[in-house]
């Protein structure tokens, strides 16, 4: 049983024809070959694959496509603008907030949803709210400090 | 050696694969590659005599020499190969710092080259934290021979003397008549490359620590924007044409025996292919998901045979009642007769995973009969060696590439991936990437052993240990001995039959041979009623470990809160050394027993490990170590029962999230004075004792398992 997806991904315009029970990030990453978004456990407990759904962070490994049809996605591949990082982005670099990388992706799209939703978070809704975000390298100090800065961007 | 591996370079030049440089544009063709390294200037370090000497784990791989090589291009373009490989641990911009150092260039200027088998020396495994005193000091001393041979060049041409030179930045300068020449200059003479073609001396001087410019700075990851981007390719995002996504038949029970399997629901999906010999069965198709039907299909019709095995409640009894020879009996009889007060506890680790972030996988691709795998592992030479053997190929018909990857913590030392990934493209025709579940990697990766540990002790009338003895049972030898005067003293690790495959960890066995003896340490101190740092200090010879101790304590003014009385708060320390750097945590604790839980608050803790070579990439080791450790001190332990892991996943397998982080204060004790030591391992193994001593002395009851369970309840 296939359908024919229409989704805005980064910004383009998208059309895939597909069971529309796969997991938003197998066709991510597999049709679209956006493979920033990644699979760490594959049953919504890690955030690697977390994505925004009209701006909202999504597991996109727990997300038929099906339910993505008619969508603007944006993934970790849309934020940057050129050479411009997004200030996210920057602060994770700026606050070295990353081991082997392989939550990064996930962690920044988390951010990016969370500061939209409560732009002026406190330490402990950081930590509540990134809690369902595993980096097992452990890193969580500096990415702590790295949300902190990307806050405090925003507020400028 | 050096002919070995020219054969090995030449043959894998044959491949029409990407260098490193370029990250994984498979389009770059070898002629490209060729560009981009220059007129291939090579230089093969060869060992020193110290390092032929401390040759072991991750050191040289086995009987081979230390190794690295340096290419200079013509335009001056650095490029520095190494075996080695980067998972987090920061291996890439120390590398980099040491090639930069000698070659007296920006950090800017080099780049690495990491973990290709078919293109770098052998520099060993990607563990025992031997790339800080066994790596760094060989690019160190390949850079600095090139630099010198660098400066000969200059000097012939302008007819004068080395020590007439200077070399900064990239270039020489002779001041006296005003003349330079730059890397990229010299890159043009004809006779170059017979010049780089000579051992470095073992004895070429490298730069004096008080002269370091870029080591003991805290250089950055070089290739860290591409990861805020997404566009780092993790072994597991690598495609390749006409490639295929692979899953394998797993047994649904350990020791389970495949009886039989029907292929056909699976053939008679479109495009996929299914694979079966002897015990391995696998599918390959167009995509993940109809890969997972396949092989679900083929699940329904396989019949298996079932094997005994011991759950994860049995297992301690298991492992002593098969303990290999039997548990060695304490010797010191005497010495127990004599004593004022003896002492015997039994300690218990439970087996525990690494749960990388990034799970195995692997991307295989045939041609010509000729194999290459991308993947992540600590091991790329070690991998290398396996597919040559499971495929009986010729060594050089193997290629092995490791992208920087997603984490290992010891976890990624064998290739069982790569053996998988590799038989799917072999029998679907066409390359095959493969990434284990989290459930797989939860069942199927090793595990760190679980311990059962013995330890007794005597101690005399003003407190003092008069003996010790000390058995490890089945979870390894490492840090056994204790660093602590204490008469007659004796460990031992005795092997047993453990039921998980079981296999290397951050640290391995230390943390748990740490564990047991730092709580049995505070057990002694009550026993003479000690402090727990003063009876530490007084059976403590070594300097080193003294000075993080006492610093620890300190900074955490250990003596105010541990005489402080509070409910259900408690204060611990423990501290310990391993792999030649010491390390000491002092942590409070508070205990939440309506709702069951430990909650770890505060960590101070002091490391130190010689020369410090990148300040804030060892504060992240250490801060990582710390909040890592906490996992099997507080919750980690697999649980398994008829065979089957009850808890293969994050949502039963509880790891440390940000909720767990405790406030930190950490301290670098650095000694420019001593050699650089590894620091991605030690900072593990003071925690959890630390916070089970703590627990200790908030509730009155001691610790003797991990993970640390409050007194009077079975699950912490």
């Amino acid at each position: 049983m296939t359908q024919t997806i229409t989704f805005t991904v980064n910004g383009q315009p998208k059309a895939v024809t597909t069971d529309p029970s796969r997991p938003l990030l197998e066709v991510l990453r597999e049709d679209l070959h956006l493979t920033g978004t990644k699979c760490g456990c594959g049953e919504g407990q890690c955030g690697a694959c977390t994505v925004l759904v009209g701006g909202q962070s999504r597991l996109s490994c727990i997300t038929p496509v099906g339910n993505a049809d008619k969508q603007t996605i944006l993934t970790i591949e849309g934020l940057a603008a050129g050479d411009n990082l997004h200030p996210v982005q920057e602060a994770f670099l700026a606050e070295g907030a990353l081991q082997c990388g392989f939550c990064t992706p996930g962690m920044i799209m988390a951010v990016i949803g969370f500061l939209n939703e409560t732009p002026k978070p406190t330490e402990a809704e950081i930590r509540s709210r990134m809690d369902d975000h595993l980096c097992r390298c452990c890193g969580y100090t500096k990415i702590l400090n790295a949300i902190k800065r990307a806050a405090s961007y925003a507020k400028r | 050696m050096r002919t070995d591996q020219a054969d090995r370079e030449h043959s894998a030049a044959e491949y029409d694969e990407p260098a490193e440089r370029v990250p994984f544009d498979f389009s770059l063709s070898r002629r490209r590659f060729v560009q981009v390294l220059g007129a291939g200037l090579l230089i093969t370090v060869g060992p020193g005599a110290a390092l032929a000497q401390r040759r072991g784990r991750g050191g040289s791989g086995g009987a081979r020499t230390v190794s690295a090589r340096i290419h200079l291009g013509r335009d001056g373009t650095i490029t520095v190969l190494t075996g080695k490989v980067e998972m987090g641990q920061g291996a890439r911009a120390e590398l980099t710092q040491a090639a930069a150092e000698e070659l007296r260039v920006p950090v800017s200027r080099i780049h690495m080259l990491m973990g290709d088998t078919g293109l770098v020396p052998d520099d060993g495994i990607t563990a025992g934290s031997r790339t800080t005193p066994s790596t760094v000091p060989a690019v160190r001393r390949g850079a600095a021979a090139a630099r010198q041979l660098l400066v000969q060049v200059a000097c012939r041409r302008w007819a004068t003397e080395p020590a007439s030179v200077d070399v900064r930045d990239g270039q020489v300068t002779h001041a006296a008549t005003k003349r330079t020449l730059t890397y990229a200059d010299l890159a043009q003479s004809e006779d170059l490359p017979k010049v780089f073609e000579q051992a470095v001396p073992s004895d070429v001087a490298v730069t004096p620590v008080t002269e370091w410019k870029v080591l003991g700075t805290s250089v950055v990851r070089p290739n860290r924007r591409d990861f805020v981007t997404g566009e780092h390719k993790f072994p597991s995002d690598l495609v390749r044409d006409g490639m295929l996504y692979g899953k394998v038949l797993r047994p649904p029970s350990y020791g389970a025996r495949l009886v039989s399997v029907d292929l056909e629901p699976a053939k008679a999906m479109k495009d996929v292919a299914a694979i079966h010999d002897d015990q391995f069965v696998g599918v390959a198709a167009p995509t993940t998901f109809r890969a997972r039907e396949a092989l679900a299909a083929i699940a329904r019709t396989a019949k298996w045979e079932p094997a005994p095995h011991p759950s994860s409640t049995q297992v301690f009894d298991h492992l002593r009642r098969r303990a290999q020879g039997g548990v060695p009996k304490n010797p010191f009889a005497d010495q127990l007769a004599e004593a004022r007060k003896t002492l015997r506890r039994t300690y218990h680790v439970a087996y525990v995973q690494h749960a990388p972030l990034e799970t195995r996988a692997a991307l295989a691709e045939w041609n010509d009969g000729r194999l290459t795998v991308w993947t992540g592992t600590q091991n790329p030479f070690g991998y290398h060696g396996e597919l040559a053997r499971a495929f009986q190929l010729p060594y050089d018909h193997v290629r092995v590439i490791v992208p920087d990857f997603g984490s290992g913590f010891g976890g990624k030392h064998t290739g069982e991936v790569a053996v998988e990934a590799a038989r799917l493209a072999r029998g679907a025709g066409c390359p095959v990437s493969l990434q284990w579940t989290r459930q797989e990697e939860f069942t199927w990766a090793y595990f760190r052993p679980a311990a059962v540990i013995d330890v007794e002790a005597g101690l005399d009338d003003k407190g003092v240990i008069t003996s010790w003895h000390f058995v490890n049972i089945n979870s390894g030898g490492a840090a056994v001995e204790t660093p602590y005067r204490a008469g007659k003293a004796r460990s031992r690790y005795v092997r047993s039959d453990p039921p998980l495959r079981q296999g290397s960890y951050r640290t391995l066995a230390a943390t748990a041979n740490n564990f047991a003896r730092e709580c049995f340490m505070d057990e002694l101190a009550a026993a003479a009623d000690a402090d727990p740092l003063a009876f530490r200090l007084t059976h403590l010879d070594n300097p080193r470990l003294q000075a993080v101790l006492e610093a620890a304590a300190k900074r955490f003014d250990w003596r105010e809160r541990r005489g402080q009385k509070r409910p259900d708060v408690g204060v611990g320390l423990a501290c310990g050394t391993e792999k030649g750097s010491y390390v000491a945590a002092c942590v409070e604790v508070a205990v939440d027993r309506t709702q069951n839980r430990i909650v770890v608050r505060r960590v101070c803790e002091v490391f130190e490990c010689g020369a410090v070579l990148n300040p804030d990439n060892l504060r992240a080791q250490v801060q990582g170590c710390i909040i890592m450790g906490m996992g099997p001190a507080l919750r980690e332990a697999m649980r398994f029962e008829d065979g089957k892991m009850q808890n293969a996943g994050f949502s039963k397998y509880r790891v440390p999230r940000f909720s767990d982080v405790p406030e930190l204060d950490i301290h670098l004790l650095n000694r420019p004075d001593l050699p650089s030591a590894g620091g991605g391992e030690t900072p593990i193994i003071a925690i959890a004792p630390a916070i089970a001593n703590a627990v200790f002395h908030a509730t009155g009851a001691a610790v003797h398992e991990m993970p640390i369970r409050l007194p009077g309840t079975t699950q912490a």
